[in-house]
């Protein structure tokens, strides 16, 4: 059933697909992490954008991931803007994670004691400095294991683009498994390898919690 | 968010759709994709029922089961938590007909997708039993009951008012998920708006009603557990207040 010299022969070019879809996992991920710090600090910072905002968010949060990433496949070549499947996928990715992120970015900001904000204004600091130096390094050390989380749950999603045809290590191995009718193969060397880096990370966010644990909540 | 205020946007989003199906842009593909989310839902149903099933086997026998049971418990949460769901679906629809299991598409996604969920549920089902106060057990054994009895009787109920909020979350996810069954195959809401989408490529029209439909569907679950949650917690207030 199990054939090692295909497992060999197919190894390094999962092993290329992997590349991509650590570079899209890293790259949506920065986009969520910039795009929910943003929607969180606007839905504070201005209270007639909050209810608009929550409402996006909202719809991105239930609606599924697949169908955002078709639509920002298809949708934005009717406005003129072609995105490559890469471009778009990882723009979707983004999106999708932002909103839970920018949950996350509200909890601790609102998780930031009162008296800092008092505090910030008795000593005569700008909205702008007290956000910069004074919110968000006490609001960001302790969502980091949250945001972690949200990090492995983009990995995780990362095979969605292999709908819009993105090489990723989805997409390659249903070619390699379609061109040789073996698919047990290259499937699961594919649950392996998330199974393997998800389990993996856990373990270093359970470390990083620990750490930051010890620093910053004593 | 109130649960008046959840009705009244799920009473908006249907007036939308319900509006937008009167309009000559959108009125041709209301019903294909009605009969795609119909799909959706059977899915999306059957698949949690499953998750519910597999959640408290796998929080049971990790808690209280023999150790063979709770090694094949940690390993089917891990398994399920640590991979993609896609690679579930592909793995349970390319490979097992290789080992001579041959599974039809639709039994493939409420399997995938009910396991799926499952394994995330089994944490929240174990975190539910153990956040129940330790005095309940030690009652049960003054009061002479078997294990089995205690938990049936008086831990799993209390459990499970504990349960509703997250499993709400899960219940979204899993609807979520159905979309990827498109993928399999399967003629579902997702597959419906693609098919629309290559042969009219009239995108905005077809994946706005697709978006709107799918958040009418998770509305109805949020609004559903919120109800759940209102109506099993009456009693446990009740008797903590007294």
């Amino acid at each position: 059933m199990w054939s090692w010299p295909y497992t060999f022969e197919i190894l390094p070019v999962l092993a290329r697909a992997a590349l991509i879809t650590i570079e899209a996992t890293l790259l949506g991920f920065f986009i969520a992490a910039i795009l929910g710090l943003v929607l969180a600090v606007l839905r504070i910072a201005i209270p007639a954008l909050a209810w608009p905002i929550s409402a996006i968010v909202e719809l991105i949060r239930s609606t599924p991931l697949l169908i955002q990433i078709f639509f920002l496949f298809f949708v934005f070549p009717s406005f003129g803007i072609v995105l490559d499947a890469f471009a778009a996928g990882v723009l979707a990715l983004g999106l999708h994670y932002g909103a839970y992120c920018s949950e996350v970015y509200r909890a601790g900001l609102e998780g930031v004691h009162r008296g800092q904000w008092e505090a910030s204004a008795a000593l005569n600091l700008s909205p702008w400095t007290t956000f910069k130096d004074i919110i968000i390094p006490q609001a960001i050390p302790p969502l980091v294991p949250a945001l972690g989380n949200y990090l492995v749950a983009l990995f995780k999603e990362t095979p969605l683009l292999s709908a819009i045809a993105v090489l990723e290590l989805m997409q390659t191995a249903k070619i390699l498994g379609s061109e040789t009718f073996r698919y047990t193969e290259p499937m699961t060397l594919v649950g392996l390898f998330f199974l393997v880096m998800s389990l993996a990370s856990s373990a270093l966010i359970r470390t990083v919690e620990r750490v930051l644990n010890r620093r910053f909540l004593r | 968010m109130g649960i008046r205020s959840l009705v009244l946007i799920l009473a908006l989003t249907v007036a939308v759709i319900a509006f937008l199906a009167t309009r000559s842009a959108f009125a041709i593909f209301v019903v294909p994709l009605l009969q795609g989310a119909v799909l959706t839902v059977e899915i999306a149903v059957l698949g949690c029922v499953l998750a519910v099933l597999m959640a408290i086997l796998a929080a049971i026998a990790t808690l209280y089961g023999p150790w063979p049971a709770r090694w094949l418990a940690i390993g089917y949460v891990e398994i399920f938590r640590g991979t993609s769901a896609l690679v579930q679906l592909f793995w349970l629809f390319f490979v097992l007909p290789q080992f001579g299991l041959s599974l039809e598409p639709f039994t493939v996604a409420v399997l995938g997708l009910g396991l799926n969920v499952g394994a995330y549920g089994a944490e929240v089902v174990r975190g539910a039993i153990l956040a129940v106060p330790r005095g309940q057990w030690e009652a049960t054994l003054a009061l002479n009951m078997t294990r089995g009895q205690a938990l049936r009787r008086i831990v799993l109920p209390q459990a499970f008012v504990g349960m509703i909020p997250p499993w709400g979350n899960l219940f979204i996810e899993l609807l979520k998920s159905t979309a990827l069954v498109s993928l399999i195959t399967l003629t579902d809401l997702a597959f419906k708006a693609q098919q629309l989408n290559q042969t009219t490529m009239k995108t905005v029209p077809i994946f706005t009603l697709v978006l709107l439909m799918y958040l009418a569907m998770s509305l109805c679950i949020t609004i559903g557990m919120r109800a759940l949650e209102h109506r099993a917690s009456r009693g446990i207030v009740r008797a903590r207040a007294q």
